[in-house]
């Protein structure tokens, strides 16, 4: 059951990333992301990450697409379309794509297994405070990673200055 | 169709990885680049959040929202820059920007 779900999602997740790549019209690609991004909130909930997958469609589905369409209505399409829109090198990159995804399929099948340890063991520790996902980040997120989380708030102060910076238009 | 292992998540992570970098490679929409970055940042949490299940440790999920953190400042930053160069440039191709390339 689970793995018919894996194979349905993963193959959502890709076909739809290979054709956001392949498409000419930038809106379609954003269109296709956005089923990418649904898919991989997908496959978070399969790995018992529900917050992950819920910030995931909020912030990337929600927040990062958004911003994104509103870039591409702000500058000119009807000049963009003309030009080729790859590159003439496309099929050298193609074969270098199969070539590293070979790679890294050929070292990682037999040694994953050493990576995992107890996996049995994931209900209790990923849901360690009140059965419940939300609540045991909640809590690990505010003791043993406050400081991380503190610089994350600076982060996104800075880049916030820094995008109205630079899209401001100069006096 | 066997049981599911970490591989199988690893597996489709590297080909999203892979997909996201022929992205930035072969395309010369700078905006294009931008959201071929975000497939390769979702490919990174992939392997993040599977690890942590299979491992079971709860701080692959936490590094997770940082990096969707960090993904939503890059976009930020990097589609202000985008705006700045075609505010400058009347351009959004990448090969049309080459100041720098002496």
């Amino acid at each position: 059951m689970e793995s018919i779900a894996f194979y349905i999602i993963g193959s959502i997740v890709i076909v739809s990333a290979l054709l956001m790549v392949i498409s000419r019209q930038l809106v379609h690609s954003i269109v296709y992301m956005v089923v990418s991004f649904i898919g991989v909130g997908g496959l978070f909930i399969l790995l018992q990450a529900e917050f992950v997958a819920a910030v995931q469609i909020l912030v990337y589905a929600g927040g990062i697409v958004v911003l994104f369409l509103f870039v591409v209505m702000l500058v000119n399409l009807n000049e963009v379309n003309q030009v080729e829109y790859l590159h003439r090198q496309w099929a050298p990159a193609g074969v270098m794509l199969l070539v590293l995804v070979a790679e890294i399929g050929v070292l990682l099948w037999g040694n994953a297994g050493a990576l995992t340890v107890a996996p049995e063991q994931a209900e209790t520790v990923l849901r360690a405070v009140d059965h419940g996902n939300t609540e045991t980040i909640g809590m690990t997120l505010y003791t043993d990673f406050l400081l991380p989380f503190e610089i994350a708030s600076m982060l996104l102060l800075v880049a916030m200055i820094g995008a109205i910076y630079l899209a401001m238009k100069r006096a | 169709m066997g049981t599911l292992g970490l591989s199988h998540y690893l597996l489709l992570s590297a080909a999203l990885f892979g997909i996201g970098v022929t992205g930035v490679l072969v395309r010369r929409n700078v905006i294009m680049v931008l959201m071929c970055l975000e497939l390769i940042f979702n490919a990174a949490n992939i392997n993040l959040v599977a690890v942590a299940r299979y491992r079971p440790d709860l701080a692959g999920q936490i590094f997770t929202i940082f990096t969707i953190t960090v993904a939503a400042a890059e976009v930020a930053i990097g589609l202000g820059l985008v705006i700045a160069m075609f505010r400058n440039k009347q351009t959004v191709n990448v090969d049309d920007v080459h100041l720098l390339e002496g």
